[in-house]
């Protein structure tokens, strides 16, 4: 008897639940210092709203998005997605269409930062980095990064094509301007895995974007390629890593909403908050990433501004992630990195 | 039998008997086989159909021709090495023109784009320029192509629609030994630049081979030691033995790394002895991957050498001995081959394990010391290319079964794990 009452109480619990149940959803990050940003700008002022967020980390797998669209049973609602990964996935059918109109002007946004299924989060750069305490001679350039007879010792590169065939002609004397021109053509793509096999010997592979930082901080390597923000939040821990922004490649991450997401209301007010101003300068003092959103620029002050990829010292050598390029060549140019490292 | 039930005292009808007999272990037969039918159900759906399914995502092309049979029709008299004739540009655009759906142009792009780089764009231009206005006729259809991307004229993008009309396509297998189809059909080697699947395979074999020899070196004086012993301390010292085994992969993978880094424990111990006067490179390269792998496989050879030398009578060692043998070679050329089941049981199993590691160098290895399932898992979630992950998972589903082949030839004997 005790047992059917139990059981009765239990089903009811149950039944009952969803009525008091906050709605929710799932945001998917890239994790570590830029997850923790994510929810002190984004997802807790975004909760008073009365919308649960739920975090999610992964590594940019685009596989597990498509095996949901197929299924049908989409479980992420909001998915941070790599700039190569918008377009395609928004061809493929991946990603919902964004409605702008409950999202806000476009003309406030980087003209890069407004897509069809994805708008942009935040700038970001891959760059130079290396150890102010250890490295005496600043490197300026990547022909610097490259010279292992001027500053000995390991450096390290992410493992894979992207990035570093731009860096490989920007070391062997091609401006930044012109790298994507030489890269599609034959020639090119040859001369920048000639560059890389010179440095391979010294070069320290690194996957997840929280590496370089431990790799310098640990004196393994002497020099490293890296995630902007990662250098920034180790600062933050009190290290005192530098950046080299001359030759950094910049480029952007988007919010997508999942094919077929139950929640693409919720979902659709989640992006249109955390594009505001307000939320993108909160997330530009928590880690130096670049708000997408121009008028997010005034409420930071000179200190902040100095440090985003999109501060006018910072982009004037840089040069801009060639997203059509690498939709095209990229598996291509990956099938030759894997050829290239088993040599 | 029929002699026994025939001068059992007592028994009217043997016959009667042996029908009776014989169905009761018809029913114990049949019972057991039902015992079995859960395991049977639950492998079939578990293991042979995801590994069936596998295979024919490695010959499946439905991309191509489900996007485009006009075009496939028309290309079909080309020659495919002349400019293609007009009336194909014209069904390109009727078939890109009557997708239900964008998602099938970019499956459509993706697919062509892994076979020709620039396709992807080629394709999504087109589709999304439609409709063409004056592409009535086929030569209009042509001029219009043409004038949006100029590499429409290119005969390499028309090749690789050519090429794939078919719904089934040997290209991934082909691909996964480095070999490809030209545009003629004929198989030849892949560009040097892009040859890299036999080479990761060899590398896959040589890491395997020097964790297996490793662990055999290791695990062999250990499981010696162990069935030597009593019981109760042999017990104890297995409990040593397991308890890295029942800890997890990515634990013991982790705890490497605390190891193994320049300013780690073991190159901190070395430095402070002065056995180096400067920290090795012990991570993020094949020393890494080979220790770590070693640490984690050693149970596999342990235990069914041990099973298989607790079976071996150390009267043999003795008898030997006093038969005048040295015992360096009585040990050798008695005992050793004893354990010889122990040795192809616990040397295959740790190889066929090793074959498909995946997260130890991903973790510990550099770019050179990744093995195949790298590249599966790589092609699978980076690439989004399925076909190419289950070509090359077939493949290493083939290393495995020659494996086993090769074993069973040379031991002929089954597998035995003790």
């Amino acid at each position: 008897m005790k047992t059917i009452v139990l059981a009765n109480l239990l089903i009811a619990a149950g039944l009952a639940l969803p009525a008091f149940a906050q709605q929710q959803i799932t945001v998917v990050n890239f994790g570590g210092a830029n997850a923790n940003a994510q929810k002190k700008a984004f997802y807790e002022p975004f909760e008073k709203n009365g919308v649960k967020v739920v975090p999610v980390e992964y590594n940019g797998e685009q596989a597990k998005i498509k095996a949901m669209v197929e299924t049908k049973k989409v479980t992420w609602d909001v998915v941070e997605v790599e700039s190569p990964d918008v377009a395609r996935g928004c061809d493929e059918g991946l990603f919902e269409k964004l409605d702008y109109s409950k999202i806000g002007s476009k003309a406030d946004f980087l003209p890069a930062a407004v897509s069809e299924c994805g708008i942009g989060i935040f700038v970001w750069s891959t760059v130079m980095a290396y150890d102010g305490d250890k490295l005496k001679t600043a490197p300026t350039t990547w022909a610097d990064f490259w010279d292992t007879k001027k500053i000995p010792g390991k450096r390290a590169m992410r493992k894979g094509a992207r990035y570093n065939v731009e860096f490989a002609l920007m070391a062997d004397g091609v401006k930044p301007a012109d790298v994507y021109k030489v890269l599609s053509t034959k020639e090119g793509a040859e001369r920048a895995f000639k560059k890389l096999t010179e440095l391979k010997p010294s070069i320290q592979w690194w996957e997840a974007g929280a590496q370089p930082p431990q790799f310098l901080v640990a004196g393994d390597v002497v020099m490293a390629t890296a995630y902007n923000g990662r250098i920034d939040a180790a600062n933050r821990e009190g290290k005192n890593l530098k950046i080299t922004w001359i030759g950094g490649i910049y480029d952007l991450d988007y919010w997508t909403i999942t094919k077929g997401s139950p929640n693409k209301d919720a979902a659709l007010k989640f992006i249109a908050y955390a594009s505001t101003p307000d939320a993108q300068a909160e997330y530009a003092k928590n880690i130096a990433y670049g708000p997408t959103n121009n008028n997010a620029l005034t409420k930071l002050d000179a200190k902040t501004l100095a440090n985003l990829p999109t501060a006018p010292a910072n982009a004037k050598d840089a040069l801009q992630f060639n997203i059509k390029f690498w939709a095209d060549q990229g598996e291509e140019l990956e099938k030759r990195f894997a050829s290239w490292a088993a040599q | 039998m029929t002699t026994l039930t025939a001068t059992l005292p007592g028994v009217a009808d043997p016959r009667g008997l042996r029908r009776s007999l014989g169905r009761a272990e018809r029913r114990r037969k049949l019972r057991a086989f039902a015992l079995t039918v859960p395991l049977l159900v639950f492998l079939m759906l578990t293991f042979l159909v995801p590994i069936a399914a596998l295979l024919k995502r490695a010959i499946e092309n439905p991309e191509v021709a489900q996007a485009l049979p006009r075009t496939a029709a028309a290309l079909d008299g080309w020659n495919r090495r002349d400019a293609p004739p007009p009336e194909a540009y014209a069904a390109v655009l009727a078939d890109l023109g009557a997708l239900p759906d964008s998602a099938d142009a970019g499956a459509l792009a993706r697919r062509l784009n892994s076979e020709v780089a620039g396709a992807r764009s080629l394709v999504m231009n087109a589709y999304k320029a439609l409709p063409l206005e004056g592409a009535g006729t086929p030569s209009g259809a042509r001029e219009k192509l043409l004038a949006l991307d100029e590499r429409w004229a290119d005969v390499k993008y028309w090749q690789a629609i050519a090429k794939n009309g078919s719904r089934w396509t040997p290209d991934y297998l082909l691909a996964s030994v480095d070999l490809k189809r030209d545009a003629l059909g004929q198989v030849e080697r892949m560009a040097p630049d892009q040859r890299v699947f036999g080479r990761i395979l060899v590398r896959t074999f040589e890491i395997s081979a020097i964790v297996t020899l490793c662990c055999l070196l290791l695990g062999y004086p250990l499981a010696y030691w162990l069935s030597t012993l009593p019981a109760r301390q042999a017990n104890i010292l297995m409990i040593l033995v397991l308890v890295p085994f029942w800890t997890s992969i990515l634990v013991r993978v982790a705890a490497w790394i605390v190891l193994l880094q320049s300013a780690g424990l073991v190159n901190r111990a070395l430095l402070a002895t002065g056995i180096v006067d400067h920290p090795l490179a012990l991570l993020f390269n094949r020393t890494g991957v080979i220790i770590a792998m070693v640490h984690i496989l050693l149970p596999f050879m342990i235990l069914p050498l041990y099973s298989v030398m607790k079976g071996v009578s150390p009267t043999y060692l003795r008898a030997a001995v006093s038969l005048g043998s040295r015992p360096a070679a009585a040990f050798f050329r008695v005992y050793v081959p004893q354990t010889y089941p122990g040795i192809g049981a616990g040397a295959l199993l740790v190889f066929i394990l090793s074959i498909g590691y995946y997260v130890t160098p991903a973790l510990l290895g550099g770019a050179d010391d990744q093995m195949l399932s790298y590249y599966i898992a790589q092609y699978t979630n980076v690439n989004v290319n399925w076909g190419m992950a289950s070509a090359l998972g077939a493949l290493l589903l083939a290393a495995t079964m020659v494996l086993y082949a090769v074993y069973r030839r040379v031991t002929k004997s089954e597998l035995s794990l003790g």
